[in-house]
Parts: structure tokens; sequence; C-alpha cells
């Protein structure tokens, strides 16, 4: 309990002391997850609609990759994006291993299927005739589409939580293809795992809390914007 | 009857299918400007597929469709047409957003200004009645608001033909009745051209010029309202206008267009042009049969039966009353008239209704 209770003042006196390393870390975990989540956002969101609107041969395989997706272990996506990037991978050429783009990279592939999956499913929510009554009041298909988006708002930021809680607190993927390197790839989750194995519980609790602070300010923004776009 | 422009939309060869089973199957189609067309027909008789045709949201497997006689084709023909017609869904489908908003929808897709937006809306929510409801959010409405909502927004676009999918059989019968009324009116005033969807005769008899009777995605009989009704050309069509006694048999003697047709041990008249010995069916449209205790001496009535009152049922402002005359007859009458003549089961009655009355159906 002790232990707990020391991590706790240390947590906070990182926080208000502004520790310029515990800084430098939670704005690049913000800065890399934030990026991925975008990126995530565009990729995911684009697969939702393409999945919801359209009707081809295949879809139903996608619809099941992508919901398996959702559930990606961060380790099987750390080991692919390492093979991929590694020196003879096929993106080796672009020497991304070990650096934040490689972390980018990783927590995108692990975001995009939560997003896509969940997109899909609050496009697929909306009534079925909607879209056509959208077309029918003269909307081209982009802004159709545009329209759409628009009205599942809601879900769709629910999606954007979830990706975005998904990737700030994975470690796997991050300590694989970031490898931990101090000012540069070192994150909130890779320095945790760090400090607990060097036996710094204090460190990794101050670390965590942060964390979670993180976690719940971002959460607690978008839930603000979702619930204040709620209809009554 | 009205005078209707030239011909606005035309349909050649319209085949829909849907899987194997064929969803429409149109030869020829033409809605005339100023022209509002009621399609009735059961469920899956292939309305909503040919509204939805006639928006261009569904492309016909074969056939085409001609606005204005040019045909329509390429997406960009296609939304270049959708922006002169609107649809407007049984279910309003409003967006997450004010009713000022959903109302101005269409015209912001099309690129129309502030002022001039506001302008439209408000003359259409006015038409509607729903103009102090213009800043709630449309989760709040009721189905009734929500509707008349939906047609003011299809109306604020000042479409060229306005298709409607049953819009009113979602809704109670008196909010039918008001928005069946006030979309009546709008009509009449922009004088805008239709299209009616609808299974309920009342809806089209209110509203349209001519009738399009549709079964299994086939056109039975398409024509003038008073035509179709008082003329249909079998017993599907027959049934579904209302004439709920059909009766077959063989005409005894025919003179001076007044025939009587032998219906089992009955004898019934009618008029028409026919000749004796013909096998025929007839029908008699409960509101012209009348009810009286005894039979009546001085009446115009040719036809008079004795009979038994089988069921009662109510039919909204009315009551629907079965007989057993030798033969199946029904009559529409007021809670009034039961109470006045004891119209309950067993009771002995005599049914009467005119020559006129009598509509041919088959030859």
């Amino acid at each position: 309990m002790e232990l707990i209770w020391e991590g706790i003042r240390e947590a906070l006196r990182l926080l208000f002391s502004l520790d310029r390393e515990v800084l430098n870390i939670t704005l690049l975990s913000l800065a890399l997850s934030g990026l991925a989540t975008l990126v995530s956002l565009v990729v995911g969101v684009s697969m939702g609609v393409g999945l919801a609107l359209n009707n081809f041969p295949g879809r139903r395989l996608i619809i099941s990759l992508v919901n398996t997706g959702m559930g990606l272990p961060p380790v099987v996506v750390g080991l692919f994006v390492t093979i991929l990037l590694w020196r003879n991978g096929p993106l080796g050429l672009f020497h991304l291993l070990y650096t934040p783009w490689a972390i980018v990279l990783a927590q995108a592939v692990i975001a995009t299927p939560i997003i896509a999956g969940l997109s899909l499913a609050a496009l697929q929510q909306l009534p079925k005739d909607l879209r056509l009554q959208i077309l029918t009041l003269g909307a081209t298909r982009r802004q159709m589409v545009w329209l759409l988006i628009k009205e599942a708002r809601l879900p769709l930021l629910a999606a954007v939580m979830a990706g975005f809680g998904g990737v700030i607190s994975e470690v796997g993927a991050s300590i694989m293809v970031g490898g931990n390197i101090k000012g540069s790839t070192r994150v909130l989750t890779t320095a945790t795992v760090m400090e607990t194995s060097k036996g710094n519980f204090d460190i990794a609790i101050a670390l965590s809390v942060i964390l979670l602070l993180v976690a719940f300010a971002v959460n607690a923004a978008l839930t603000h914007i979702q619930q204040r776009r709620r209809p009554r | 009857m009205k005078a209707f422009g030239p011909a606005l939309l035309e349909g050649i060869g319209l085949e829909v299918l849907r899987g194997d089973i064929q969803a429409l199957s149109l030869p020829v189609f033409s809605l005339h400007e100023g022209e509002i067309l009621g399609l009735i027909g059961p469920n899956g008789a292939g309305k909503s597929t040919l509204l939805l045709c006639l928006a261009g949201l569904l492309a016909p497997q074969r056939g085409r469709l001609l606005f204005e006689g040019q045909p329509l084709g390429t997406e960009r023909e296609l939304v270049t047409y959708r922006r002169r017609v609107t649809l407007v869904f049984q279910e309003p489908l409003l967006l997450d957003t004010t009713v000022e908003e959903n109302i101005g929808i269409g015209l912001r897709l099309r690129g129309v200004g502030g002022a001039e937006r506001q302008q439209r809306v408000a003359e259409s929510a006015q038409r509607f009645g729903i103009e102090h409801l213009l800043r709630r959010s449309a989760r709040e409405l009721s189905g009734g608001e929500a509707q008349r909502t939906s047609l003011a927004r299809a109306c604020a676009l000042k479409p060229q033909i306005l298709l409607l999918d049953e819009p009113f059989s979602s809704l109670d019968p008196p909010t039918r009745e008001g928005l069946m009324r006030d979309l009546g009116q709008v009509l009449k005033d922009t004088h805008c051209t239709a299209v009616l969807a609808t299974h309920d005769l009342t809806e089209a008899l209110h509203l349209a010029d001519t009738l399009a009777v549709l079964r299994a995605g086939e056109v039975v009989q398409w024509g003038p309202v008073g035509e179709v009704v008082n003329h249909p050309v079998d017993e599907f069509v027959a049934t579904f206008v209302g004439m709920e006694t059909l009766l077959s048999g063989r005409v005894r003697d025919c003179a001076a267009g007044v025939f009587t047709l032998e219906v089992g041990d009955q004898a019934l008249v009618g008029t028409g042009d026919v000749t004796p010995g013909q096998e025929l069916t007839v029908g008699v449209r409960p509101e012209n049969v009348t009810l009286s205790l005894h039979p009546e001496s001085e009446t115009s009535a040719r036809n008079s039966f004795p009979g038994r009152v089988t069921r009662v049922t109510s039919r909204g402002p009315f009551l629907k009353v079965e007989l057993e005359c030798g033969f199946f007859l029904s009559a529409y009458v007021t809670a009034r008239s039961r109470e006045e003549l004891g119209l309950v089961e067993g009771r002995e009655i005599v049914a009467s209704f005119k020559a006129t009355a009598v509509h041919l159906i088959r030859k």
C-alpha cells in the first residue's frame, strides 16, 4: 500500500514540478497516438463508408477481417511492422524502424480496424432509406457521404475514443518498433515497462497515473463534444 | 376533366428484376405537366419500385426514362434530374438537426444562399403549418409534425415532379386527414406534377387526377379516376377500388340499355350494353346500397332484396354491414342509421340499390 501512495506522491511531484523528461514523454505519447488516431480516422472511416455503402464480392469476408482486426494483439502488429521496416524488409529503404514514425505506423494499424468496424456499425445503424432520401434531395454522391458521416457523428466520436484509447495504452508494438529510445521513441507505456523492470515502482506508478490522466482528459474532451451535440 | 400540359416524364419498356422475380414491367409510362397520378395496389405490387425508378434512384435492368424528351443515363444527368424531382418516403427520414435546417437541406445542397433559403424555408413551413417548429430539433417532433417537415422539405425545392411514397400511412386518421388536406391545397396552389403511391383508395381519390392500378409489377388499369373507379377492368381492380360486392351471372334479357342478370335465384337490374345469355360479372359499391326495414313502394331503386344482417364492423366514421340476400352484399351506414334500424347480427332487412349502381366489370 505504501508503495502505491509513494507512487501517487511521486506522480504528483513529477506533474507539478513539470519534470522536463516526463513532460517530453507525455507530449510525445500524445502526439504519436494523436497522429496515429488521425491517420486511422481517415483510413478507417473511408473503409467503413466503403463497406457500408457498397455491395461487392468479398464484402462479407472483408467485414469479418475488419471485425477480427478490432482485437488485433499489439505484439503481432509490432512483429509484422518490424519485419516490414527491417533493413531488408519491403519498406527497409525508408529507415523508419526505431523512429517515432514507426510507432505512428504500428499504432495506426492497431486503431484502423477499430475505427473502421465501429464506423461501419455506425453507418449501418442509420435508416436504410436515408441514403436515398439524401440523394433525392439533390445531393451528389460526395455530399451524400458527408451528410451520412455527419448524421453518424455521435457513434463516430465513440469510434475515435475507442481508437485513441487502444493506441495510447498499448505497449507491445511501440516497444518493438520504437525501441524505447530516450528522447526519441520513449512514450508513457514503454517508459512504464522500463521503470517497472528496473524496480522503480514509484516512477512506474507515476507514469501510469499520468497515462491514465492523459487518456481521461482526451476522452473527457471528446465525450463533452459528443454529449453536447447529442439530441435531447 | 383537368387539362394537362405536355409529357414531362416518359418511360419506355421499364423492367426491374429483384433476383429472379420481376418487380416491375411497364411497357409505357407517361406523366404530363400538372397531372397528379395515383399509384394504387397492394403491398409488393411495385409501387415503391416504380417511384424509385422515377426518382432516378434505381436503374431499371431494361428500358429508359425520358425527362422532357431527353434520356437519363450518366451520373451527371441523374444528379441534374434529381434536382428537379424529389421523393418523399413513407418514413419522414429527417436529419439530426433543427426543423429549419431539415427543410433547407436540399436548397443548401443546391448552393441556394442564406436569405433566399431562409425565405423559401419559411414559406414552405408556413404552407404546412409548422412555422412555429422551425427552431425545434427534428428528434422532438411527433409523427405528424415530422411528416409535415418532410413534405415541407420537398416542397421548398419547388420540384417539377413530386413523388410521394405512402406519405400518410404511418399517421393516425385525424393527422392523416389534416395533412392530406394541406398537401392537396399545396399541390393545387403550386400546380405541381405529382405521383402518389398508396394502398388507400381514399387518399388517391382525394388527390389524384388519374389512377394506375398495379399488381405484381404490372399496370392492370390506367385512366382518369372516375373511369377506373366506375369501370374496373377486372375483379382485382374492382375489389381494390372499393366494390366489395362482386356478382357473376347470366343475362336474362336486355332492352334499351337496361338488363336483368340472374344471380342464383335472384335477378338484378343493371344498365349497360350486353346481350341475353351472356355471362357477366358486376360490382356494387357499399356506399350505393341503402337499407330499410320494409320494402319501399315508391322508389327509383330497381333492385330491392330482403336479407339478413350477418356482420357489422366499424370503418372509422361509418359502419360496414354485411348481408345475406341470396348473395353476399355489403352496405355502409352511419352510427345513427345503425341505431334507428337496429342493425345487429340476424336482423331482417331490405337492401336496395339503383340499376345505375350496378357496374359492369367483365363481359
